[in-house]
C-alpha cells in the first residue's frame, strides 16, 4: 500500500484540462477537486458543483439588518422619547426607508462576505490551504483521492493521456497548514 | 460557431404579428377619431390629446432607450450584447418616425386652443402645456398674468420649447441612425474601423444625452405642471425610459427565439437583460422615493401641490398602483437568479413593467392636463376608457410594425463582423 494520498494532474492550458476531466469521468474515476488560477466557464456543470446557496444567506442577512434598524429607530424615535420634528407624525414611515434601505445592504454586504469566509475557511490571518502552489499561478489542477480502487498506473496514464504536463503524488493533502 | 447558428439568418415580417400589428394601428386611429370627431366636447378632446402626448412621449423614449443600450454596450466595449444589437438597431431606425410622431402631437395641441375659465378669468388655453402657453399669462397688462409662470418664460416659452425639443430629438435620432449605419457598413467592409466610429459616436451621444435628456423631460412631461418643479424629474424620467425600453427589448427578444429566429440569444442573455431591467426598477424606485421624500419632508407648499393632486381620490389608487407594478413586482419577481433565467418569468415581468410604466406617465401626465369638475369624481371609466385603451394599443401596434419591419431590412440578423461577435455567441454565466 503505497503511502500516497492524492494524485494532481497538472495541466498548463484550461482546454487540456476539461478535456481532462472528460476522460475521468468516462473512466468512472470519482475528480477530488479541481483548482485553477482563473475562473473558467462551465465547469461547475462538468463537475456537477451544486448551485451556491450564499444569495439564500444574503436575503436572510438583508432581512436581518432591516428589522434590527428598523427596531432600534421605532424604539428611540416612536416608542421610548417621541419628537415632534417639523410637526411630522410620530410614526413617520417614509423617514424609516432611507437608513431601512441603507442597513439591509450593508448587513447584506458584510454578512455575504463572512459567509463566504466561513465557507471557504478564507479568515484573515489564516494560511491557505493549497494542493499545490502553483494553482494560484500558472497551472490547472486536477485533484483524485488516491484512496479509490483504481490502479494508480491508470489514473497517471489518463491523466498524461489528457495532456497533463505533470503528474505528482502527494502524501500530504496541502502543501501548506496553518 | 456553432451549427444552431446562422448568421445570415433574415427575419421575414409577415403572418400574425404582422395583421395583428396593423389591427391595433386601426384601432388606435379609430380611438383618435373617436376622441376629436365623435365626442367633441371639451374634455374627451382634452383626453384624446392628453392620451396622445402620454403615447407618443412614451413611443419616442422606448425608441430613445434602444439608442441609448446601444451607445452604453458600444462605450462599455461590452462583447455579451453583440449578437443581439439588431433589435435595439431597428428600434433605433424607428425612432425618426417616433419624433415626428411627437412633434406633431405637441405642435397641434400646442396651437388648438379652446375657452376655459381659471379664477373667474376667461382665456384661450391651448390643450396641451395650457399651464403656460396660454396666452396672456406673461404679459403684466393682462388680466391672467402669472408672475410665476412669467418668471419662467426664458425657458417656458414656444420657440425656446419646440427648439429644444427639435434640437435634442434630431441629436438623438442622428446618433442612433449613425450607429446603425456603422454596424451595416461594418458588415460589408470588416475590420475595427466601424467600431472605432461607433465608439466615437456612442461617447458624444451618451454625453449630450446626459445632458439634455433631463431637460427633455422638464419641456415635454414637467411642464404640464409649469408651477411646480423637481429637479429629480428628469432622472426619474431617465429611469423610467430605460426600463420600459429594456422590458420592449427583452419582449421583443422571447417574441423572436419562439418563432425561430435569433436562436443565439441564450438564456445568459437574458439574464443580463433581466438583471438589467431588474437593477433599473429599483434605481427608478430609488428616484421615485428620493423626490417623494424630499417634498414630504420640505413640505413646501410650491413643491408639495405635485403630489396633493396625485392623492386626490381620483388618483390616489394609481398612485399607489405604480410603485407596486414598477418597484414590488420586479423586485420579488426577478430577485433570485433563476428567475431571471425562466423566460416565462420574464416574460410577465416585462408586461408588468411595460404597463406600469405606461401608469407612471399616466400619473405624471393626467393630473396636469385633465380638469373635472369641482367636486366631481370622474368614474373609472373616464380615467381609463376607450380613449386610454385603444391609443395605448395603437401605439403598440405601430412599435410592433415599425420595428419588425426595420428589422426585416436588415441583411442579416446579427451584426457579422463585429469584433465581439464571437464573445457574444458562446456568452455564459
Amino acid at each position: 500500500m503505497s503511502k500516497t494520498k492524492f494524485i494532481l494532474g497538472l495541466f498548463d492550458d484550461p482546454d487540456d484540462m476539461m478535456h481532462g476531466i472528460e476522460k475521468l469521468q468516462k473512466n468512472s474515476i470519482p475528480i477530488y477537486d479541481v483548482y485553477s488560477p482563473m475562473p473558467v466557464h462551465g465547469i461547475e456543470a462538468k463537475l456537477g458543483v451544486k448551485e451556491s446557496r450564499l444569495g439564500y444567506a444574503a436575503f436572510c442577512f438583508g432581512c436581518l439588518g432591516a428589522s434590527v434598524i428598523f427596531s432600534i429607530v421605532y424604539y428611540t424615535l416612536v416608542h421610548d422619547w417621541p419628537m415632534d420634528i417639523g410637526g411630522k407624525p410620530n410614526f413617520p414611515i417614509p423617514v424609516f426607508v432611507p437608513f431601512t434601505f441603507e442597513w439591509t445592504i450593508l448587513f447584506t454586504a458584510f454578512g455575504m462576505t463572512l459567509t463566504f469566509f466561513a465557507a471557504t475557511h478564507l479568515f484573515p490571518g489564516r494560511a491557505p490551504r493549497v494542493m499545490d502552489l502553483r494553482a494560484t499561478d500558472d497551472r490547472f489542477i486536477i485533484a483524485i483521492d488516491a484512496k479509490g480502487n483504481v490502479p494508480h498506473e491508470d489514473i497517471n496514464n489518463l491523466l498524461k493521456e489528457a495532456g497533463a504536463v505533470e503528474i505528482k503524488h502527494n502524501d500530504r493533502k496541502y502543501v501548506s497548514y496553518e | 460557431m456553432g451549427t444552431h447558428t446562422d448568421i445570415n439568418q433574415q427575419y421575414e415580417f409577415s403572418g400574425k404579428i404582422k395583421t395583428w400589428s396593423l389591427i391595433a394601428i386601426v384601432i388606435g386611429v379609430v380611438g383618435v377619431l373617436y376622441g376629436f370627431l365623435i365626442d367633441p366636447s371639451d374634455i374627451a378632446v382634452q383626453r384624446t390629446f392628453s392620451n396622445l402626448l402620454l403615447m407618443s412621449y412614451y413611443f419616442a423614449c422606448v425608441c430613445i432607450a434602444a439608442v441609448f443600450f446601444l451607445s452604453y454596450q458600444y462605450l462599455a466595449q461590452a462583447g455579451w450584447s453583440a449578437s443581439l444589437l439588431r433589435l435595439p438597431q431597428a428600434m433605433a431606425k424607428v425612432l425618426p418616425i417616433a419624433a415626428v410622431i411627437l412633434v406633431v402631437v405637441i405642435v397641434a395641441g400646442l396651437f388648438t386652443t379652446h375657452e376655459v375659465v381659471v379664477d373667474g378669468v376667461k382665456e384661450h388655453a391651448p390643450y396641451l402645456y395650457a399651464h403656460w402657453a396660454t396666452h396672456g399669462l406673461t404679459d403684466p397688462a393682462s388680466a391672467n398674468y402669472d408672475p410665476i409662470i412669467a418668471g419662467k418664460s426664458g425657458l417656458l416659452n414656444i420657440y425656446t420649447f419646440l427648439g429644444l425639443l427639435l434640437l435634442f430629438l434630431i441629436a438623438y435620432t442622428v446618433s442612433g441612425l449613425k450607429l446603425v449605419k456603422f454596424s451595416n457598413d461594418e458588415d460589408e467592409r470588416g475590420g475595427m474601423f466601424n467600431y472605432n466610429k461607433s465608439f466615437k459616436v456612442a461617447a458624444i451621444f451618451l454625453l449630450i444625452f446626459g445632458f439634455t435628456f433631463p431637460v427633455f423631460a422638464f419641456d415635454t412631461i414637467m411642464s404640464l405642471d409649469a408651477h411646480w418643479f423637481s429637479t429629480m424629474f428628469g432622472w426619474y424620467n431617465l429611469a423610467a425610459m430605460h426600463v420600459s425600453g429594456l422590458a420592449i427589448i427583452v419582449l421583443f427578444l422571447i417574441y423572436l427565439r419562439k418563432k425561430g429566429y435569433m436562436q443565439w440569444v441564450s438564456q445568459d442573455h437574458l439574464h443580463n437583460l433581466g438583471q438589467l431591467m431588474f437593477g433599473f426598477s429599483i434605481f427608478w424606485t430609488y428616484v421615485w422615493f428620493g423626490q417623494f421624500f424630499l417634498i414630504w419632508y420640505a413640505n413646501l407648499p410650491e413643491e408639495t401641490v405635485y403630489f396633493y393632486k396625485r392623492w386626490e381620490p381620483e388618483y390616489k389608487f394609481w398612485f399607489w398602483l405604480n410603485l407596486v407594478l414598477n418597484f414590488l413586482a420586479p423586485l420579488l419577481l426577478l430577485m433570485s437568479r433563476d428567475a431571471k433565467r425562466l423566460t416565462a418569468r420574464l416574460k410577465i415581468t416585462a408586461i408588468i413593467l411595460i404597463i406600469g410604466h405606461w401608469l407612471d406617465y399616466y400619473i405624471m401626465i393626467m393630473p396636469g392636463t385633465m380638469h373635472y369638475h369641482e367636486g366631481h369624481t370622474p368614474h373609472l371609466w373616464e380615467q381609463f376608457g376607450i380613449q386610454e385603451v385603444s391609443i395605448a394599443v395603437g401605439f403598440g401596434g405601430l412599435l410592433i410594425y415599425l420595428t419588425l419591419s426595420a428589422l426585416s431590412k436588415f441583411k442579416s440578423l446579427v451584426p457579422k463582423k463585429h469584433p465581439f461577435l464571437d464573445e457574444s455567441l458562446h456568452h455564459h454565466i
